[in-house]
Parts: C-alpha cells; sequence; structure tokens
C-alpha cells in the first residue's frame, strides 16, 4: 500500500455493512433522510456537504461532494465560495482560541 | 480548420470507432442485458405521437458537447424534395407533433416551408433553436416567423451564467443568447397568456449528471429574472449522450469510464419504459428513418424489416417497430431519464 487513500476505495463503502449491517442500514436510511429535499434542497444540502468535506478533509467526501453539487446546478463560483466558509470557520476556529492564549498570558504575566 | 470532428478528420468522426468505443467492455452491462434485467425487452415502440426532422448538420456555432458534429463547416442538408416526402409523410398519419431540429435548423433553405406546411396541416410545430441563429444577419425576421407560425421555440442555454454556458457553447455565446431571448420575450414568447411558448433546455456543462428538471427550473427562473430580466415557460433537463463530441471529451478528458459508470448505475426502469424513442420517428437530412437523433449520428436506421426511408413511410408498421439499442442508451435512462423534452421520470 503506498497511500492510505484510493479513489477507488469509495466504491467500496458499502463493504462497512459486512462487520455489522444493523448499523450500516441504520446509517443509510438517516444519510439518505438527511440529503432527501426539505427546508433546505438538495443543492442547498450537497453545497453545505462540499464545505464539512473541506472542515474534515476528507478526499472521499470531496470528490462526492463536488460530483453532488455540480450534478446539483451549483457552479464553480459557488463551490469556491463553499471552501473558503469552510477555511474561515477553521480559521476562525484556531484563532478564537487565542483568546485563551491571551487569558493564560494575562493572568500569567505582570 | 473548423472544430467538428469531420473537419479534424478526428477518430471520432467515424461512427464505427464510436460505437466500438461505446461496446468497451467495462463495469457495466451492456444496455440491452440491463433492459432485459429489467423485464423490458422486447422494447418496442408504441406509436408515433413526434415526428422529429433532423434538417441537416449546418449550425452556425460548434458547441464542445454537440451529439450531431454540427458546424459551420458540414454540407448536409435536407433538400426540399426530402422535406416534400416529410409532408407527404404527415398528409397520411395524424401524427401530433412535428419536430424540427438541425445543426440549426432554421438555416436550412427549407425550414420556413417545412414549418408553414406543418402548420397549414394541423400539426404543432417545435423548433430547436440555439438562440444566436436569430440574430445572424439574414435571419432577422426569423423570431417574427416563428410568433406568427405560433411555433414552439425549445432553446438551448446549458446555465444562467456566461462562463459555464461559453465554456459549452463558444465564447459569447451566452451574451446573444441573452439578447435573444429578450426578443422573444418581447414577441411574447415565454409569457403567460401569449399561448407562446418558450422552453429551455439544460445540459450538464461537463461529465455528469443534470439535476432534478423541478429544482434546476426553479433556480434558471430567479436566475434569468433576477439578472436579465427574461421569462420562459418551462425548463427541459437533457443527459449529454456519449457519442460524438461529448464522447470525445469524455475520452480526452479521462471521464468516458466514470461517465458510463455514472449512467449504467443510474439506470431506471421507469426511465426505459418512459423513453423517448418509443413514440418517435427521426427523419434524416436525407431521408433515413431513425429510432431517435442520437441514433441517427451513430448511422443506426430503423430495425430490418421496417421502412428505412421517408419515401415508403408507414406509420402503422413504424409504430411498433423494435427498437435499435447500444450502450449510448444508457444516457436516455439514466436517474429522472433524458428526452427532447427533458425528464421523462
Amino acid at each position: 500500500m503506498d497511500t492510505y487513500y484510493h479513489p477507488h476505495d469509495l466504491g467500496k463503502f458499502a463493504d462497512m455493512g459486512k462487520g455489522n449491517a444493523d448499523l450500516w442500514d441504520k446509517f443509510m436510511a438517516y444519510y439518505g433522510a438527511v440529503f432527501a429535499e426539505g427546508a433546505l434542497t438538495a443543492r442547498e444540502k450537497a453545497l453545505i456537504a462540499l464545505g464539512v468535506s473541506h472542515a474534515v478533509q476528507c478526499p472521499y467526501c470531496i470528490d462526492a461532494y463536488t460530483q453532488a453539487s455540480l450534478q446539483q446546478g451549483s457552479n464553480i463560483e459557488e463551490m469556491t465560495e463553499v471552501a473558503h466558509v469552510a477555511c474561515a470557520i477553521r480559521g476562525g476556529a484556531s484563532l478564537v482560541h487565542g483568546v485563551q492564549m491571551r487569558n493564560v498570558a494575562e493572568k500569567l504575566s505582570m | 480548420m473548423g472544430q467538428t470532428l469531420v473537419s479534424r478528420q478526428a477518430p471520432l468522426a467515424s461512427n464505427r470507432t464510436q460505437l466500438e468505443t461505446l461496446a468497451r467492455p467495462g463495469s457495466w452491462p451492456r444496455f440491452d442485458e440491463r433492459v432485459a434485467r429489467a423485464g423490458l425487452l422486447p422494447l418496442e415502440a408504441t406509436g408515433i405521437e413526434i415526428f422529429q426532422i433532423n434538417v441537416g448538420k449546418f449550425c452556425n456555432q460548434t458547441c464542445r458537447h454537440c451529439h450531431v458534429d454540427a458546424g459551420p463547416e458540414r454540407t448536409e442538408q435536407m433538400t426540399r424534395e426530402t422535406a416534400e416526402l416529410c409532408i407527404r409523410a404527415l398528409v397520411r398519419t395524424d401524427i401530433p407533433t412535428v419536430d424540427i431540429t438541425g445543426g440549426a435548423p432554421e438555416l436550412n433553405a427549407n425550414f420556413r416551408w417545412l414549418v408553414q406546411e406543418a402548420r397549414a396541416l394541423g400539426r404543432h410545430v417545435m423548433d430547436r433553436c440555439n438562440l444566436s441563429v436569430l440574430l445572424v444577419k439574414p435571419q432577422e425576421r426569423l423570431a417574427e416567423f416563428l410568433a406568427e407560425q405560433r411555433v414552439e421555440i425549445i432553446a438551448s442555454l446549458p446555465y444562467f451564467r456566461p462562463a459555464q454556458a461559453d465554456a459549452q457553447r463558444g465564447e459569447g455565446v451566452f451574451e446573444k443568447s441573452v439578447e435573444a431571448l429578450r426578443r422573444l420575450n418581447a414577441l411574447g414568447y415565454g409569457i403567460e397568456g401569449s399561448g407562446l411558448t418558450l422552453n429551455l433546455v439544460h445540459n450538464p456543462v461537463g461529465a455528469f449528471l443534470p439535476p432534478a428538471q423541478k429544482s434546476i427550473e426553479a433556480l434558471f427562473r430567479h436566475e434569468l429574472a433576477h439578472s436579465h430580466g427574461i421569462t420562459f415557460n418551462n425548463l427541459y433537463t437533457i443527459t449529454n449522450m456519449p457519442i460524438s463530441r461529448f464522447l470525445e471529451f469524455l475520452l480526452a478528458s479521462g471521464n468516458f469510464e466514470g461517465y458510463m459508470e455514472r449512467l449504467a448505475n443510474a439506470f431506471n426502469p421507469a426511465a426505459a419504459r418512459a423513453v423517448m424513442c418509443r413514440n418517435t420517428i427521426s427523419v434524416g437530412w436525407d431521408g433515413t428513418l431513425y429510432d431517435c437523433d442520437f441514433n441517427q449520428m451513430l448511422d443506426l436506421p430503423v430495425t430490418a424489416g421496417v421502412p428505412r426511408h421517408i419515401r415508403d413511410f408507414d406509420a402503422a408498421s413504424l409504430g411498433r417497430r423494435a427498437i435499435v439499442t447500444a450502450n449510448h442508451c444508457y444516457g436516455c435512462t439514466a436517474g429522472a431519464g433524458s428526452s427532447c423534452g427533458g425528464a421523462v421520470a
């Protein structure tokens, strides 16, 4: 194995059902329900999923939800903004911890 | 050198090469096997409701995905004699809809005659329009002619933003399309209550399937109204067929296997049951009869044993013919299905 990630492994996702079919079926039923058209459109949900995919840095998810977003009618400009939203939240999450750093530093410093 | 496969003498200019490519073994079953597994054999016509005439391959555009390999340098054009044979065939039937396509069908010298004759027979006429043709100089009153004849316009507009639309249809085509749509709206096309129908066609700008028709229609309606003040009646989604220039794109971009797999995995028996070839007959520029415009481009005429030329047209036998299929047919049966009238399932 030269790398942990292989694109064709995405197609083997259903193999996760082999160890515990019950949990897999429940997960997939939930997953399907989550992405069904609801108060949010399927297109909006695909874009959110794309943003989360970047935030959790899952290459399988990025591949799948790039395709899904295009297929739902989104465009590259929207998808680029989605990546920036993920970036801003991740960056912001780091930066906001600076407050904790400052609190500690202030307590220790004269 | 032009941009068509034929003018570039590209390998895929040969229909045989295209069919061989489509028949390559892959992770997907052959289309006829998949149809058999779904219990849909024999796939037969259920009558003829749409008489589709492809008047030729000449076009003012050279779109990257074109299944016709149409372009300005193509010379194949339906003659008046063949157009007359089409009208003669229509006279003998009560087929309600005449669907005229190309190329840019309006650039055929016999287009207006064909429209007038079909309308005089009381048939509903549809024009598959690339929009920019309405701005071509000698065609200035074309939109008015279509309105006078109450022709339904099916206009290609893959996306509501210029970058995506131009990537598929050529630099500056989006802007021309918007101008043409404004002219059509001004004539009443796409305006509620006018009786002039303007339907748009969205097909994906890449190797993926189209979205749900209703959801992308809502997006187009909002974006075109908001950004350009344009209205239309319906939006049809059409899947890109893996033939001709789109097949070339798939192969060159390394997307062929993935796209075929995507189409085959999305095979929908309901879409296969409602597939458009079952109620359509497609007439080629030289009068040859086909099950659909895609088979026409692959040079797959209607099955042996039924009339294969418009001069021998017989609605009864053609209306119950067996459909000729190959792996490209996955394009019409994926997801919600795809036809010249959009999704079918």
